[in-house]
Protein backbone atom coordinates (compact mmCIF):
# COMPACT_ATOMS: atom_id res chain seq x y z
CA UNK A 1 0.00 0.00 0.00
CA UNK A 2 1.52 3.56 -1.04
CA UNK A 3 2.15 6.17 2.18
CA UNK A 4 -0.86 8.33 0.66
CA UNK A 5 -3.19 5.44 1.00
CA UNK A 6 -2.16 4.55 4.73
CA UNK A 7 -2.48 8.34 5.41
CA UNK A 8 -6.45 8.25 4.42
CA UNK A 9 -6.91 5.24 5.98
CA UNK A 10 -4.71 6.91 9.44
CA UNK A 11 -7.31 9.44 8.91
CA UNK A 12 -9.90 7.53 10.21
CA UNK A 13 -8.41 6.56 13.29
CA UNK A 14 -7.86 10.53 14.35
CA UNK A 15 -10.71 12.64 16.13
CA UNK A 16 -11.15 16.46 16.81
CA UNK A 17 -9.49 18.40 20.31
CA UNK A 18 -10.31 21.53 20.70
CA UNK A 19 -7.31 23.92 20.67
CA UNK A 20 -7.92 25.62 24.08
CA UNK A 21 -10.96 26.55 26.39
CA UNK A 22 -11.76 23.74 28.23
CA UNK A 23 -14.40 23.43 30.58
CA UNK A 24 -13.33 20.59 33.10
CA UNK A 25 -15.35 17.75 34.49
CA UNK A 26 -13.92 16.23 37.54
CA UNK A 27 -13.33 12.40 37.96
CA UNK A 28 -14.55 10.55 41.26
CA UNK A 29 -11.68 8.39 41.33
CA UNK A 30 -8.87 10.41 40.23
CA UNK A 31 -9.80 13.01 42.60
CA UNK A 32 -9.70 10.43 45.55
CA UNK A 33 -6.86 8.33 44.50
CA UNK A 34 -4.78 10.47 42.09
CA UNK A 35 -5.41 14.23 43.29
CA UNK A 36 -1.69 15.20 42.80
CA UNK A 37 -2.68 14.36 38.79
CA UNK A 38 -5.72 16.69 38.52
CA UNK A 39 -3.47 19.06 40.00
CA UNK A 40 -0.55 18.61 37.60
CA UNK A 41 -3.57 18.29 34.61
CA UNK A 42 -4.10 21.52 35.57
CA UNK A 43 -1.35 22.99 35.57
CA UNK A 44 0.31 21.80 32.75
CA UNK A 45 -2.32 23.24 30.44
CA UNK A 46 -2.34 26.62 32.71
CA UNK A 47 1.36 27.35 32.78
CA UNK A 48 3.11 25.79 30.51
CA UNK A 49 0.93 25.12 27.96
CA UNK A 50 -1.05 28.67 28.21
CA UNK A 51 -4.56 27.11 27.50
CA UNK A 52 -7.51 28.47 29.89
CA UNK A 53 -9.32 25.80 31.56
CA UNK A 54 -12.36 25.98 33.93
CA UNK A 55 -12.58 24.10 37.15
CA UNK A 56 -16.09 25.35 38.13
CA UNK A 57 -17.02 24.73 41.87
CA UNK A 58 -20.74 23.42 41.30
CA UNK A 59 -19.64 20.38 39.02
CA UNK A 60 -20.73 17.79 40.26
CA UNK A 61 -20.38 13.67 39.61
CA UNK A 62 -22.06 12.52 36.97
CA UNK A 63 -23.23 10.03 38.97
CA UNK A 64 -21.42 7.11 35.87
CA UNK A 65 -20.53 4.79 39.00
CA UNK A 66 -23.88 4.71 40.23
CA UNK A 67 -25.60 4.26 36.09
CA UNK A 68 -23.08 1.30 35.36
CA UNK A 69 -23.85 -0.08 38.52
CA UNK A 70 -27.51 -0.46 37.51
CA UNK A 71 -29.15 2.01 40.40
CA UNK A 72 -29.49 5.36 38.71
CA UNK A 73 -31.68 5.10 35.63
CA UNK A 74 -30.84 6.49 32.77
CA UNK A 75 -33.45 9.51 32.44
CA UNK A 76 -31.15 10.89 35.78
CA UNK A 77 -27.52 10.62 34.44
CA UNK A 78 -28.86 12.16 30.96
CA UNK A 79 -30.37 15.40 33.30
CA UNK A 80 -26.95 15.22 35.59
CA UNK A 81 -24.86 15.63 32.28
CA UNK A 82 -27.24 18.07 30.84
CA UNK A 83 -27.00 20.27 33.75
CA UNK A 84 -22.66 19.98 33.38
CA UNK A 85 -23.88 21.41 29.70
CA UNK A 86 -25.75 24.28 30.85
CA UNK A 87 -23.07 25.37 33.61
CA UNK A 88 -20.42 25.07 30.86
CA UNK A 89 -22.55 26.52 28.49
CA UNK A 90 -23.36 29.95 31.38
CA UNK A 91 -19.91 30.05 32.05
CA UNK A 92 -18.89 30.91 27.96
CA UNK A 93 -17.27 27.25 27.18
CA UNK A 94 -17.86 25.12 24.32
CA UNK A 95 -15.05 22.61 24.97
CA UNK A 96 -15.93 20.08 28.04
CA UNK A 97 -13.25 17.61 29.18
CA UNK A 98 -13.60 14.86 31.49
CA UNK A 99 -11.29 13.62 33.38
CA UNK A 100 -12.81 10.20 33.73
CA UNK A 101 -13.01 7.81 31.38
CA UNK A 102 -16.62 6.20 32.43
CA UNK A 103 -17.46 10.05 32.48
CA UNK A 104 -16.18 10.49 28.85
CA UNK A 105 -17.79 6.68 27.73
CA UNK A 106 -21.54 8.13 29.37
CA UNK A 107 -20.81 12.31 27.58
CA UNK A 108 -19.99 10.20 24.11
CA UNK A 109 -23.17 7.66 24.86
CA UNK A 110 -26.09 10.34 25.83
CA UNK A 111 -24.78 13.02 22.81
CA UNK A 112 -25.62 9.72 20.36
CA UNK A 113 -28.78 8.87 21.98
CA UNK A 114 -29.83 12.36 22.07
CA UNK A 115 -28.58 12.38 18.06
CA UNK A 116 -30.21 9.07 17.12
CA UNK A 117 -33.83 10.12 19.40
CA UNK A 118 -34.29 13.76 19.23
CA UNK A 119 -37.45 13.23 21.81
CA UNK A 120 -35.23 12.23 24.61
CA UNK A 121 -32.92 14.91 24.71
CA UNK A 122 -36.10 17.75 24.53
CA UNK A 123 -37.21 15.54 27.43
CA UNK A 124 -34.01 15.67 28.95
CA UNK A 125 -34.24 19.74 28.46
CA UNK A 126 -37.42 19.58 30.03
CA UNK A 127 -36.66 17.87 33.31
CA UNK A 128 -33.37 20.03 33.52
CA UNK A 129 -35.52 23.11 33.65
CA UNK A 130 -38.09 21.71 36.23
CA UNK A 131 -35.72 20.52 38.58
CA UNK A 132 -32.77 23.39 38.32
CA UNK A 133 -34.10 26.09 36.14
CA UNK A 134 -31.08 26.07 33.97
CA UNK A 135 -30.96 25.24 30.15
CA UNK A 136 -27.75 23.76 28.30
CA UNK A 137 -26.48 23.70 24.99
CA UNK A 138 -24.49 21.06 23.68
CA UNK A 139 -20.97 20.87 23.78
CA UNK A 140 -19.21 21.63 20.29
CA UNK A 141 -16.30 19.43 21.37
CA UNK A 142 -15.93 16.35 23.77
CA UNK A 143 -12.33 15.20 24.51
CA UNK A 144 -11.20 13.24 27.30
CA UNK A 145 -8.28 15.26 29.27
CA UNK A 146 -6.21 12.01 27.85
CA UNK A 147 -6.74 13.65 24.49
CA UNK A 148 -5.97 17.21 25.38
CA UNK A 149 -2.43 15.67 26.29
CA UNK A 150 -2.05 14.06 23.60
CA UNK A 151 -2.67 16.98 21.00
CA UNK A 152 -0.04 18.58 22.90
CA UNK A 153 2.28 15.83 23.54
CA UNK A 154 5.08 17.51 21.19
CA UNK A 155 5.02 20.65 22.94
CA UNK A 156 5.04 19.20 25.89
CA UNK A 157 8.74 17.02 24.59
CA UNK A 158 9.54 20.29 23.80
CA UNK A 159 9.90 21.66 27.28
CA UNK A 160 10.79 18.25 28.61
CA UNK A 161 13.59 18.24 31.30
CA UNK A 162 13.07 14.15 32.04
CA UNK A 163 12.55 11.78 28.70
CA UNK A 164 11.61 8.20 28.69
CA UNK A 165 14.69 6.97 28.91
CA UNK A 166 16.92 4.69 31.44
CA UNK A 167 20.05 6.77 32.03
CA UNK A 168 22.56 5.04 33.01
CA UNK A 169 22.25 2.49 29.37
CA UNK A 170 20.07 5.19 27.01
CA UNK A 171 17.82 2.84 26.78
CA UNK A 172 14.22 4.11 25.92
CA UNK A 173 11.96 2.89 28.47
CA UNK A 174 9.83 0.33 27.94
CA UNK A 175 6.08 1.22 28.50
CA UNK A 176 3.27 -1.03 28.47
CA UNK A 177 -0.51 0.73 28.03
CA UNK A 178 -3.98 0.18 29.33
CA UNK A 179 -7.11 2.02 27.79
CA UNK A 180 -9.48 2.58 29.90
CA UNK A 181 -12.50 0.50 27.99
CA UNK A 182 -15.31 3.14 27.63
CA UNK A 183 -12.62 5.56 26.10
CA UNK A 184 -13.55 3.90 22.49
CA UNK A 185 -14.63 -0.06 22.90
CA UNK A 186 -18.21 1.67 22.98
CA UNK A 187 -17.50 3.96 20.25
CA UNK A 188 -14.14 3.50 18.45
CA UNK A 189 -14.42 6.57 16.24
CA UNK A 190 -14.51 8.74 19.66
CA UNK A 191 -10.98 7.55 20.64
CA UNK A 192 -7.45 8.13 19.01
CA UNK A 193 -6.84 5.36 17.31
CA UNK A 194 -9.97 3.60 17.64
CA UNK A 195 -10.93 0.25 19.59
CA UNK A 196 -8.28 -1.28 17.27
CA UNK A 197 -4.93 0.83 17.41
CA UNK A 198 -4.70 2.86 20.29
CA UNK A 199 -2.55 5.39 20.21
CA UNK A 200 -3.58 7.83 23.11
CA UNK A 201 -0.84 6.92 24.93
CA UNK A 202 1.32 5.04 22.78
CA UNK A 203 1.75 8.50 20.92
CA UNK A 204 2.74 10.22 24.38
CA UNK A 205 4.98 6.84 25.00
CA UNK A 206 6.92 7.94 21.58
CA UNK A 207 7.07 11.78 21.38
CA UNK A 208 8.68 11.09 25.16
CA UNK A 209 11.39 9.12 24.24
CA UNK A 210 9.57 5.83 25.45
CA UNK A 211 9.00 2.53 23.21
CA UNK A 212 5.42 1.40 23.65
CA UNK A 213 5.30 -2.22 23.78
CA UNK A 214 2.60 -4.05 22.82
CA UNK A 215 1.64 -7.48 24.53
CA UNK A 216 -1.06 -10.34 23.88
CA UNK A 217 -3.80 -8.59 26.77
CA UNK A 218 -3.57 -4.81 25.76
CA UNK A 219 -7.27 -4.48 25.21
CA UNK A 220 -8.49 -6.85 27.95
CA UNK A 221 -10.49 -5.24 30.83
CA UNK A 222 -8.62 -3.97 33.86
CA UNK A 223 -11.22 -5.78 35.43
CA UNK A 224 -13.15 -2.83 37.39
CA UNK A 225 -16.24 -3.70 36.55
CA UNK A 226 -18.46 -1.63 38.36
CA UNK A 227 -20.20 -3.90 40.97
CA UNK A 228 -17.96 -6.44 41.10
CA UNK A 229 -15.37 -4.40 42.82
CA UNK A 230 -17.66 -2.10 44.61
CA UNK A 231 -19.64 -5.18 46.58
CA UNK A 232 -16.88 -6.93 48.75
CA UNK A 233 -18.40 -10.44 47.67
CA UNK A 234 -17.43 -9.90 43.83
CA UNK A 235 -13.83 -8.97 43.89
CA UNK A 236 -12.64 -11.57 42.82
CA UNK A 237 -14.00 -11.09 39.14
CA UNK A 238 -11.66 -8.08 39.45
CA UNK A 239 -8.46 -9.34 40.56
CA UNK A 240 -8.65 -12.20 38.30
CA UNK A 241 -8.50 -10.00 35.20
CA UNK A 242 -5.41 -7.08 36.14
CA UNK A 243 -4.10 -10.76 36.93
CA UNK A 244 -4.59 -11.62 33.57
CA UNK A 245 -2.81 -8.67 32.33
CA UNK A 246 -0.42 -8.78 34.58
CA UNK A 247 1.13 -11.92 33.35
CA UNK A 248 0.63 -11.16 29.88
CA UNK A 249 2.83 -8.21 29.78
CA UNK A 250 5.50 -9.80 32.49
CA UNK A 251 7.67 -11.61 29.79
CA UNK A 252 8.01 -7.97 28.21
CA UNK A 253 9.62 -6.83 31.04
CA UNK A 254 8.21 -3.23 31.19
CA UNK A 255 9.56 -0.25 33.02
CA UNK A 256 5.99 0.70 33.91
CA UNK A 257 2.31 0.72 32.95
CA UNK A 258 0.52 3.99 31.45
CA UNK A 259 -3.27 4.44 32.10
CA UNK A 260 -5.88 7.19 30.77
CA UNK A 261 -8.31 6.03 33.27
CA UNK A 262 -8.38 6.59 36.59
CA UNK A 263 -10.19 3.44 38.18
CA UNK A 264 -7.57 1.03 35.98
CA UNK A 265 -4.87 3.10 37.34
CA UNK A 266 -5.57 2.61 40.74
CA UNK A 267 -6.45 -1.49 39.79
CA UNK A 268 -3.59 -1.83 38.15
CA UNK A 269 -1.09 -0.40 41.29
CA UNK A 270 -3.15 -2.11 44.35
CA UNK A 271 -3.93 -5.39 43.04
CA UNK A 272 -0.30 -6.11 42.80
CA UNK A 273 0.03 -6.09 46.67
CA UNK A 274 -3.34 -7.54 46.91
CA UNK A 275 -1.63 -10.40 44.36
CA UNK A 276 1.33 -10.72 46.45
CA UNK A 277 0.17 -11.15 49.47
CA UNK A 278 -2.32 -14.05 48.24
CA UNK A 279 0.27 -15.94 46.15
CA UNK A 280 3.27 -14.14 46.67
CA UNK A 281 3.35 -13.10 42.76
CA UNK A 282 5.62 -10.12 42.36
CA UNK A 283 5.51 -8.92 38.40
CA UNK A 284 8.56 -6.42 38.43
CA UNK A 285 12.20 -7.03 39.09
CA UNK A 286 13.82 -8.08 42.12
CA UNK A 287 10.44 -8.37 44.17
CA UNK A 288 9.08 -4.57 43.31
CA UNK A 289 6.09 -4.12 40.94
CA UNK A 290 5.34 -2.64 37.95
CA UNK A 291 4.97 1.27 38.63
CA UNK A 292 1.58 2.27 37.20
CA UNK A 293 1.57 6.44 36.13
CA UNK A 294 -1.70 7.92 35.00
CA UNK A 295 -0.80 10.21 31.62
CA UNK A 296 -0.56 13.25 33.52
CA UNK A 297 2.04 11.82 35.90
CA UNK A 298 3.75 10.60 33.16
CA UNK A 299 3.95 14.13 31.56
CA UNK A 300 4.69 15.86 34.72
CA UNK A 301 7.59 13.47 35.34
CA UNK A 302 8.88 14.43 31.65
CA UNK A 303 7.87 18.09 32.18
CA UNK A 304 10.30 18.36 35.70
CA UNK A 305 8.01 18.09 38.77
CA UNK A 306 8.89 16.81 41.60
CA UNK A 307 7.36 13.42 42.35
CA UNK A 308 5.66 14.03 46.10
CA UNK A 309 4.49 17.17 44.35
CA UNK A 310 2.03 15.35 42.08
CA UNK A 311 1.10 12.68 44.63
CA UNK A 312 3.15 9.37 43.87
CA UNK A 313 3.85 8.70 47.10
CA UNK A 314 -0.20 7.42 46.96
CA UNK A 315 1.52 4.57 44.72
CA UNK A 316 1.48 1.35 46.52
CA UNK A 317 3.82 0.02 43.75
CA UNK A 318 6.99 2.00 44.33
CA UNK A 319 8.01 4.45 42.22
CA UNK A 320 11.43 5.01 42.99
CA UNK A 321 13.01 1.82 40.62
CA UNK A 322 11.46 4.26 37.76
CA UNK A 323 12.92 7.27 39.36
CA UNK A 324 16.25 6.61 39.69
CA UNK A 325 15.88 5.28 35.93
CA UNK A 326 14.91 8.42 34.56
CA UNK A 327 17.46 10.20 36.53
CA UNK A 328 14.99 12.19 38.57
CA UNK A 329 16.82 13.54 41.81
CA UNK A 330 13.72 13.15 44.51
CA UNK A 331 14.13 13.11 48.65
CA UNK A 332 13.28 10.35 50.20
CA UNK A 333 12.03 11.86 53.94
CA UNK A 334 9.72 14.37 51.62
CA UNK A 335 8.07 11.24 50.46
CA UNK A 336 6.13 11.19 53.77
CA UNK A 337 5.83 14.69 54.74
CA UNK A 338 2.86 17.40 54.94
CA UNK A 339 2.41 20.42 53.77
CA UNK A 340 4.43 21.82 56.73
CA UNK A 341 7.03 19.90 56.38
CA UNK A 342 6.05 17.88 59.76
CA UNK A 343 6.33 13.87 59.29
CA UNK A 344 3.15 12.09 59.08
CA UNK A 345 5.04 8.55 59.89
CA UNK A 346 5.06 5.59 57.25
CA UNK A 347 2.63 2.80 55.16
CA UNK A 348 3.19 -0.68 57.35
CA UNK A 349 5.95 -2.95 54.38
CA UNK A 350 3.34 -5.52 53.11
CA UNK A 351 5.05 -9.15 53.28
CA UNK A 352 6.04 -9.66 49.86
CA UNK A 353 5.75 -6.73 47.50
CA UNK A 354 9.47 -4.75 47.68
CA UNK A 355 8.69 -1.53 48.39
CA UNK B 1 -50.68 -6.63 32.36
CA UNK B 2 -48.53 -5.67 30.01
CA UNK B 3 -45.73 -8.28 29.05
CA UNK B 4 -42.15 -8.29 29.95
CA UNK B 5 -41.11 -8.44 26.80
CA UNK B 6 -43.39 -5.34 25.70
CA UNK B 7 -41.89 -3.28 29.02
CA UNK B 8 -38.30 -4.77 27.84
CA UNK B 9 -39.19 -3.24 24.21
CA UNK B 10 -39.50 0.38 25.36
CA UNK B 11 -36.14 0.42 27.33
CA UNK B 12 -33.60 2.62 25.28
CA UNK B 13 -30.64 0.45 25.98
CA UNK B 14 -32.74 -2.70 24.68
CA UNK B 15 -33.74 -0.36 21.49
CA UNK B 16 -29.94 0.93 21.19
CA UNK B 17 -28.47 -2.73 21.92
CA UNK B 18 -30.12 -5.16 19.93
CA UNK B 19 -30.94 -5.54 16.13
CA UNK B 20 -30.69 -9.02 14.98
CA UNK B 21 -28.60 -11.44 17.09
CA UNK B 22 -26.98 -14.08 15.14
CA UNK B 23 -25.52 -16.03 17.60
CA UNK B 24 -21.97 -16.15 17.00
CA UNK B 25 -20.69 -16.06 20.19
CA UNK B 26 -18.40 -13.42 19.10
CA UNK B 27 -19.45 -11.40 22.53
CA UNK B 28 -18.78 -14.30 24.72
CA UNK B 29 -15.50 -15.17 23.40
CA UNK B 30 -14.53 -11.29 24.16
CA UNK B 31 -16.31 -11.04 27.75
CA UNK B 32 -14.45 -10.73 30.84
CA UNK B 33 -17.31 -11.67 33.12
CA UNK B 34 -17.69 -15.21 30.46
CA UNK B 35 -14.16 -15.98 31.53
CA UNK B 36 -14.75 -16.07 35.34
CA UNK B 37 -18.41 -16.80 35.68
CA UNK B 38 -21.28 -19.73 34.38
CA UNK B 39 -22.11 -16.54 32.28
CA UNK B 40 -22.82 -16.78 28.23
CA UNK B 41 -24.30 -13.31 27.11
CA UNK B 42 -24.86 -15.19 23.69
CA UNK B 43 -27.55 -17.25 25.53
CA UNK B 44 -29.18 -14.23 27.52
CA UNK B 45 -29.22 -12.24 24.27
CA UNK B 46 -31.02 -15.67 22.82
CA UNK B 47 -33.58 -15.71 25.47
CA UNK B 48 -34.76 -12.34 24.80
CA UNK B 49 -35.21 -12.68 21.62
CA UNK B 50 -37.53 -15.41 22.18
CA UNK B 51 -39.92 -13.25 23.55
CA UNK B 52 -40.81 -16.23 25.85
CA UNK B 53 -42.20 -15.03 29.04
CA UNK B 54 -41.58 -17.76 31.42
CA UNK B 55 -38.05 -17.50 29.98
CA UNK B 56 -37.97 -13.95 30.53
CA UNK B 57 -39.14 -13.89 34.21
CA UNK B 58 -36.67 -16.80 35.40
CA UNK B 59 -33.83 -14.91 33.46
CA UNK B 60 -35.00 -11.78 35.52
CA UNK B 61 -35.04 -13.42 39.11
CA UNK B 62 -31.96 -15.66 38.05
CA UNK B 63 -27.90 -14.73 39.34
CA UNK B 64 -26.84 -14.53 35.55
CA UNK B 65 -27.77 -11.41 34.58
CA UNK B 66 -25.75 -9.74 37.56
CA UNK B 67 -22.34 -11.07 35.94
CA UNK B 68 -21.70 -8.75 33.45
CA UNK B 69 -18.84 -5.97 34.03
CA UNK B 70 -20.83 -3.42 32.02
CA UNK B 71 -16.92 -2.59 30.39
CA UNK B 72 -18.64 -2.71 26.57
CA UNK B 73 -15.88 -4.96 25.15
CA UNK B 74 -19.01 -6.84 23.10
CA UNK B 75 -19.99 -3.22 21.75
CA UNK B 76 -16.48 -3.32 19.79
CA UNK B 77 -16.66 -6.81 18.51
CA UNK B 78 -20.28 -7.42 17.62
CA UNK B 79 -20.80 -8.33 13.97
CA UNK B 80 -23.77 -7.25 14.30
CA UNK B 81 -23.06 -3.93 16.06
CA UNK B 82 -25.21 -5.00 18.63
CA UNK B 83 -24.23 -4.37 22.25
CA UNK B 84 -24.96 -7.73 25.30
CA UNK B 85 -23.88 -5.48 27.73
CA UNK B 86 -26.18 -3.06 26.97
CA UNK B 87 -29.11 -5.75 26.79
CA UNK B 88 -28.10 -6.35 30.54
CA UNK B 89 -28.59 -2.79 31.61
CA UNK B 90 -31.93 -3.32 30.07
CA UNK B 91 -32.61 -6.65 31.76
CA UNK B 92 -31.56 -5.01 35.23
CA UNK B 93 -33.68 -2.09 35.29
CA UNK B 94 -36.77 -4.76 34.11
CA UNK B 95 -35.70 -6.64 37.29
CA UNK B 96 -35.46 -3.92 39.47
CA UNK B 97 -38.48 -2.46 38.77
CA UNK B 98 -40.45 -5.64 39.04
CA UNK B 99 -38.75 -5.84 42.22
CA UNK B 100 -37.36 -9.70 40.78
CA UNK B 101 -33.83 -8.52 41.79
CA UNK B 102 -34.67 -9.90 45.54
CA UNK B 103 -34.98 -13.55 43.95
CA UNK B 104 -30.74 -13.77 43.74
CA UNK B 105 -27.85 -13.42 45.57
CA UNK B 106 -26.05 -11.21 43.27
CA UNK B 107 -29.04 -9.59 42.47
CA UNK B 108 -29.82 -8.78 46.30
CA UNK B 109 -26.28 -6.51 46.22
CA UNK B 110 -28.38 -4.40 44.45
CA UNK B 111 -29.44 -3.10 47.90
CA UNK B 112 -25.52 -2.32 48.56
CA UNK B 113 -24.91 -0.42 46.09
CA UNK B 114 -27.78 1.50 46.52
CA UNK B 115 -26.84 2.34 50.05
CA UNK B 116 -23.06 3.03 49.28
CA UNK B 117 -23.53 4.90 45.69
CA UNK B 118 -26.83 6.45 46.45
CA UNK B 119 -25.68 7.71 50.09
CA UNK B 120 -22.10 9.31 48.33
CA UNK B 121 -23.77 10.85 45.57
CA UNK B 122 -26.79 12.44 47.39
CA UNK B 123 -24.28 13.47 50.24
CA UNK B 124 -21.41 14.49 48.91
CA UNK B 125 -21.94 15.12 45.41
CA UNK B 126 -20.04 12.50 44.03
CA UNK B 127 -19.62 8.59 43.74
CA UNK B 128 -16.16 8.17 45.64
CA UNK B 129 -14.63 10.52 48.12
CA UNK B 130 -11.79 9.07 50.34
CA UNK B 131 -13.89 9.41 53.44
CA UNK B 132 -16.25 6.13 52.64
CA UNK B 133 -12.95 3.93 51.68
CA UNK B 134 -13.06 2.58 55.02
CA UNK B 135 -9.76 0.40 54.95
CA UNK B 136 -11.83 -2.32 56.65
CA UNK B 137 -13.96 -2.34 54.08
CA UNK B 138 -11.15 -2.44 51.91
CA UNK B 139 -8.05 -4.48 52.77
CA UNK B 140 -7.09 -4.63 49.19
CA UNK B 141 -6.24 -0.93 49.03
CA UNK B 142 -3.41 -2.03 51.21
CA UNK B 143 -1.12 -0.19 53.64
CA UNK B 144 -0.52 2.84 51.58
CA UNK B 145 -3.80 3.83 51.63
CA UNK B 146 -4.60 2.86 55.19
CA UNK B 147 -1.73 6.00 55.64
CA UNK B 148 -3.47 8.08 53.44
CA UNK B 149 -6.32 7.43 55.52
CA UNK B 150 -5.18 7.88 58.48
CA UNK B 151 -3.56 10.79 57.73
CA UNK B 152 -6.14 12.41 55.02
CA UNK B 153 -6.53 15.43 55.93
CA UNK B 154 -3.19 16.86 55.78
CA UNK B 155 -2.07 14.49 52.84
CA UNK B 156 -4.70 15.69 50.89
CA UNK B 157 -3.45 19.48 51.47
CA UNK B 158 0.37 17.89 50.66
CA UNK B 159 -1.08 17.14 47.14
CA UNK B 160 -2.91 20.32 46.47
CA UNK B 161 -6.54 19.46 46.73
CA UNK B 162 -8.78 21.38 48.62
CA UNK B 163 -10.52 18.50 50.51
CA UNK B 164 -13.65 19.43 52.42
CA UNK B 165 -13.38 23.13 51.82
CA UNK B 166 -15.62 25.22 49.70
CA UNK B 167 -14.04 26.36 46.79
CA UNK B 168 -12.94 24.95 43.45
CA UNK B 169 -10.27 22.14 43.30
CA UNK B 170 -10.88 18.07 43.90
CA UNK B 171 -12.58 16.90 46.94
CA UNK B 172 -13.72 20.26 47.47
CA UNK B 173 -17.24 20.66 49.86
CA UNK B 174 -19.78 20.54 47.10
CA UNK B 175 -22.36 23.87 47.99
CA UNK B 176 -25.80 23.48 49.26
CA UNK B 177 -27.24 24.86 46.43
CA UNK B 178 -25.27 22.33 43.47
CA UNK B 179 -26.87 19.64 45.90
CA UNK B 180 -30.43 20.92 45.85
CA UNK B 181 -29.89 21.00 42.36
CA UNK B 182 -28.66 17.01 42.43
CA UNK B 183 -31.17 16.41 44.58
CA UNK B 184 -33.70 17.66 42.72
CA UNK B 185 -32.67 16.14 39.66
CA UNK B 186 -33.12 12.56 41.06
CA UNK B 187 -36.40 13.52 42.40
CA UNK B 188 -37.61 14.93 38.95
CA UNK B 189 -36.46 12.55 36.72
CA UNK B 190 -37.53 9.07 38.65
CA UNK B 191 -34.03 8.45 40.10
CA UNK B 192 -35.11 9.10 43.75
CA UNK B 193 -38.47 6.81 43.35
CA UNK B 194 -36.30 4.00 41.39
CA UNK B 195 -33.80 4.23 44.38
CA UNK B 196 -36.64 4.00 47.18
CA UNK B 197 -38.37 1.06 44.95
CA UNK B 198 -34.86 -0.79 46.03
CA UNK B 199 -34.73 0.09 49.45
CA UNK B 200 -38.36 -0.84 49.51
CA UNK B 201 -37.78 -4.57 47.87
CA UNK B 202 -34.82 -5.20 50.16
CA UNK B 203 -36.61 -4.60 53.40
CA UNK B 204 -39.57 -6.77 52.34
CA UNK B 205 -36.97 -9.28 51.50
CA UNK B 206 -34.82 -9.08 54.81
CA UNK B 207 -37.87 -9.56 56.83
CA UNK B 208 -38.33 -13.10 54.67
CA UNK B 209 -34.99 -13.69 55.26
CA UNK B 210 -35.22 -13.00 58.89
CA UNK B 211 -33.06 -9.85 58.95
CA UNK B 212 -32.72 -6.90 60.36
CA UNK B 213 -31.39 -4.02 57.71
CA UNK B 214 -27.76 -4.11 58.95
CA UNK B 215 -27.75 -7.80 58.85
CA UNK B 216 -29.31 -7.65 55.38
CA UNK B 217 -26.70 -5.04 54.19
CA UNK B 218 -23.59 -7.15 55.40
CA UNK B 219 -25.28 -9.82 53.64
CA UNK B 220 -25.74 -8.20 50.21
CA UNK B 221 -22.45 -6.57 50.48
CA UNK B 222 -20.33 -9.63 52.10
CA UNK B 223 -21.49 -13.14 51.30
CA UNK B 224 -21.32 -15.41 48.51
CA UNK B 225 -22.28 -18.61 48.50
CA UNK B 226 -19.53 -20.11 45.54
CA UNK B 227 -21.88 -21.28 43.21
CA UNK B 228 -21.43 -18.65 40.42
CA UNK B 229 -18.11 -20.09 38.87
Amino acid sequence: MNLEAKQQIWKEYQKEIADDRYYYARSCIRQTFFPGSEWAYLDILGNRLGKTVFDDPRHTTCTGIGYHSDVVPVETIMTVVARHFALMTEAGFENITPSCITSFGIYTEILHTWQEHPEIEEQTHEYLWKATRREFKKPKNLAHTSDVIYKFRHEIAAQKKHALVDVHTGRPLRVVDHIGCHYAKMFPSKGIGGAEFPAVLSGMVTAWGGEPVDYPERRHCCGFGFRNYLVLANRGYSIANSKKKFESMQPYEPDFIITNCPGCAMFLDKWQYTISEMEGTTYGKDGYGIPVLTYEEAAALVLGYDPWEIGLQMHQVSVEPLLEKMGIAYDPDAKYRNARGEDMGRPACPNYLKV
Amino acid sequence: MQKLSEKLKQDIHYIESLNSCMNCGVCTAICPAAEFYRYDPRVIVDTVQRQDEEALETLLKSETIWYCGECMSCKTRCPRSNTPGGVIMSLRRLSQEEGYFTESEKGRQQFALKRVLGNNILNYGYCVTPDVVRPEMHPEQGPVWEWIYEHRDEFYERVHSNYRKEGAGALRKVDDQTMKELRSIFEVTGGKAFMDNIENCSAEKAQEMGMDMETYFLHTYMDNNDNHQ
